[in-house]
């Protein structure tokens, strides 16, 4: 079986981290992004994953093959020399899709949650339809795209953009399953040299089904609903597999430590924290509600909540960072500083407090 | 044989010291370890003619003041005595009403000093220009250079440079005199009461005057006995050949904020290194770790792990937790910090308590280093509406929260608070 992964834009929203590393690759409780959705994918039976990039594809193919040998599966990259949107990369990738009949995974590359493919599949095939859309509830629809949909038939009566007003609290939650019979329907014209988003009409009007999803799900594209996002995995983690979460004195409620972290004495540590690969806390650090990404350095005494600290920043003694503050790689935050809502770009040192929300370049 | 006078002023005055004020009397407040007023005391006892010290004020006699009177007659070993005004008499009146008391003994000469200025107090050296200028009635005013911006919140002095006499004097003018500005520390002879005796007359007579137009006479400031020195007796003697200025570059600063006691605790802990080592904390085996200056009472009991200064006061039985940084603060008697916590900039009042990883912080108002003559503002409490970032003050027995953060607020006494507070007065 086959999959698409949607991976497209610059990562904008994910700034600073994907100033220094293609947002599939940011690592979101200790494991990159893209390989929570692949290794899902593989699970379901998946054998040749293709990614549709247009941003830092040489990283991503680096990194690729490495997968590729771990999970024994095919990796391609189907390169957007712009980003294409939806439509697009699935015109482009028509090729490797549509080789033979059987059906396809299409996924947005922001989405984490608890993946139901082989779920998705047995419903797909049970419907016998061209496609399948999930669609998840959430708690505020209007940051997606809302489906107003029958719910016994599953027909689907419209997509709205981004609601102002209540429309419906189901949203597209990014994942498909589409035969590649839809594929080829699709019409597209294609341009001497380019495939733009406009040249494709994405026909919705195929026979397709609706998928209910009521397990956790987050688009995690940007830092606050990464953080959120990283609560609702380590919640469940807790429920499938709690041997894998860090317990014991000076740890409260789900937190994920990698074996090679390294934490002092009198620390409090939780809930709902992630430490990355060869981290360092010092003595004396609470850290709550934080991502704090691989080699970083958190000095003692300090007070950090709802932060992502980037690849081997340092944060000093006795600094206090809240806010949903980001520090981006290789980030220097001087002693005794506060920090309230900060986004650092990389390689910045920070001398003085940020006492109210700001962007710092 | 000398005599000193200071000035204490009353509960109306010193009101840009609350919330602090509503614990001790301003001139009882501990900068660098000790009483503000200590410092004058210091000073004019090191005097070798020194007889009396006399405090004229207008507060009621209270627990706090007799203690420190009789500590400070113990310590220092001469009569310091306290004048009460029956009313708010100004700077002149209150020094008149009680000349007898002042001239008792005949002192050849007597200071007259504002409590509210942090000083190195050059006493000698005044004494010495007084017999250098003028003839042997003559009073000095202690003088200092500020900038020009800033000199006209204070007295401004133009002086003859040649004879340093003070040829014109305004208090606080609207616009640039002189750069020379009036510290609040005075050298007079008996002579000077003469010269007040002359205003009280006129103001009896202006008083005479306006009575028999309006019938009420009971508000304060229109007594016959109200005399500012600055105003009343400073501008009229100014060019008269009787006043003279001398001028110091040494360290001075007015008290009349919290922050400014912040500043001023750091000018006497520097101080502190030739005058009174032995307060100054060092960092030794089982003892927290200090930076710079930082005075620690023995009573005090601070993990070693803590980290404490620069310019840190640390009063009678404060308790420090593990891992607690202190900077640009003062802590006052009784405070408790838990572990992990981070005082800057800020006033810890008597009896608070700060939960573990709670920030205290607030934004200091020091006058620009890079300029030699910048004096300390006294910064109105608002500006444009909002409160102007300044320290952080604790009332007595407050409690912060653990991991929370106080920032540019100021907290009434006996608070418990329950979340995090910024640029905010909390009643």
């Amino acid at each position: 079986m086959k999959a698409l992964i949607l991976v497209g834009g610059y990562g904008t929203r994910l700034r600073p981290l994907t100033l220094t590393v293609p947002k599939p690759l940011v690592e979101f409780c200790n494991k990159p992004i893209l390989l929570h959705q692949v290794e899902a994918l593989v699970k379901a039976g998946v054998r040749h994953v293709i990614l549709a990039v247009s941003y830092m594809s040489e990283l991503l193919e680096r990194e690729m093959r490495a997968q590729e040998q771990r999970l024994g599966i095919k990796i391609s990259l189907s390169h957007e020399k712009e980003p294409l949107g939806t439509a697009g990369p699935l015109a482009l990738a028509r090729e490797l899709l549509t080789d033979n009949e059987e059906p396809f995974f299409v996924l947005n590359s922001d989405v984490i949650c608890d993946f139901p493919f082989e779920d998705m599949l047995r419903f797909h095939q049970q419907h016998g339809r061209e496609g399948t859309i999930v669609v998840t509830k959430v708690e505020e629809p209007s940051k997606y795209g809302v489906v107003v949909y029958e719910g016994d038939t599953g027909r689907i009566h419209r997509f709205v953009e981004k609601p102002q007003v209540f429309v419906s609290n189901k949203i597209n939650a990014g994942m498909y399953i589409f035969s590649p019979a839809m594929l080829r329907r699709i019409q597209v014209r294609i341009d001497a040299n380019t495939i733009s988003e406009k040249h494709c009409h994405f026909i919705w009007n195929f026979q397709k089904y609706i998928y209910f999803f009521n397990c956790f799900w987050m688009d995690i594209g940007q830092p606050k609903d990464f953080l959120t996002g990283m609560c609702m995995y380590l919640q469940s983690v807790r429920q499938q597999a709690p041997e894998r979460l860090r317990t014991g004195p000076g740890f409260l409620g789900n937190v994920l430590v990698d074996p090679t972290a390294v934490i002092g004495e009198n620390c409090t540590i939780g809930p709902n924290v992630t430490i990355g690969a060869g981290v360092v806390l010092e003595d004396g650090v609470r850290v709550k509600r934080c991502t704090v990404l691989k080699g970083a350095h958190i000095r003692s005494h300090s007070w950090l909540e709802s932060c992502i600290v980037g690849w081997s920043s340092s944060v000093g003694q006795w600094v206090r960072m809240e806010n949903v503050t980001v520090l981006g790689e290789d980030v220097i935050v001087n002693d005794e500083l506060y920090i309230n809502g900060a986004n650092v770009l990389p390689h910045k040192s920070i001398a003085d407090s940020v006492p109210e929300p700001r962007i710092i370049m | 044989m000398l005599k000193a006078v200071i000035l204490i002023g009353g509960p109306q005055k010193g009101t840009r010291f609350r919330p602090l004020s509503f614990e001790v009397p301003k001139p009882l407040f501990p900068v660098a370890g000790v009483p503000m007023l200590q410092h004058h005391i210091e000073a004019c006892s090191k005097l070798p003619n020194m007889k009396e010290i006399l405090l004229i004020g207008f507060y009621q006699p209270n627990e706090e003041l007799n203690r420190f009177l009789s500590c400070a007659q113990q310590d220092f070993k001469i009569s310091i005595r306290y004048l009460q005004e029956y009313a708010a008499l100004g700077t002149g009146g209150g020094i008149y009403h009680f000349r007898d008391q002042i001239l008792s003994g005949s002192p050849e000469a007597f200071f007259v000093m504002n409590a509210d200025v942090c000083s190195e107090f050059p006493l000698p050296e005044m004494l010495d220009f007084q017999k250098e200028h003028g003839d042997a009635y003559s009073f000095v005013i202690l003088g200092t250079t500020a900038n020009r911006k800033q000199s006209l919140n204070y007295g401004c002095i133009v002086e003859n440079e040649q004879t340093d006499e003070v040829l014109h004097y305004v208090e606080k003018p609207s616009t640039f005199v002189s750069d020379i500005i009036n510290c609040g520390i005075y050298l007079f002879t008996p002579e000077i009461f003469q010269h007040i005796g002359t205003v009280f007359q006129k103001n009896q007579q202006d008083m005479l005057f306006y009575r028999t137009r309006l019938e009420e006479q009971s508000n304060g400031w229109h007594r016959a006995e109200v005399i500012r020195l600055e105003q009343d007796i400073f501008t009229a003697l100014a060019g008269q050949g009787k006043l003279y200025v001398y001028k110091t570059d040494r360290f001075w600063s007015q008290i009349k904020s919290a922050g400014s006691a912040i500043y001023a605790s750091r000018l006497y802990l520097n101080q502190y290194h030739t005058t009174h080592p032995e307060r100054l904390a060092t960092n030794r085996e089982g003892g927290p770790k200090t930076r710079g200056h930082v005075y620690i009472h023995p009573t005090a009991n601070i993990d070693p792990t803590a980290v404490l200064g620069p310019n840190v006061s640390i009063g009678t039985g404060v308790t420090i937790g593990a891992g607690v940084r202190v900077r640009e603060s003062i802590i006052l008697h009784g405070a408790t910090l838990q572990d992990h916590s981070c005082v800057l900039n800020s006033i810890v009042g008597w009896g608070s308590t700060i939960g573990k990883w709670a920030r205290v912080e607030g934004t200091p108002s020091d006058p620009n280093p890079n300029d030699p003559y910048a004096k300390i503002d006294s910064e109105t409490l608002f500006r444009d509406g909002k409160l102007t970032p300044s320290i952080t003050i604790l009332g007595c027995n407050v409690n912060i929260p653990s991991e929370v953060i106080i920032l540019n607020s100021i907290v009434l006494p006996h608070k418990d608070l329950n979340r995090s507070f910024k640029n905010q007065i909390i009643l």
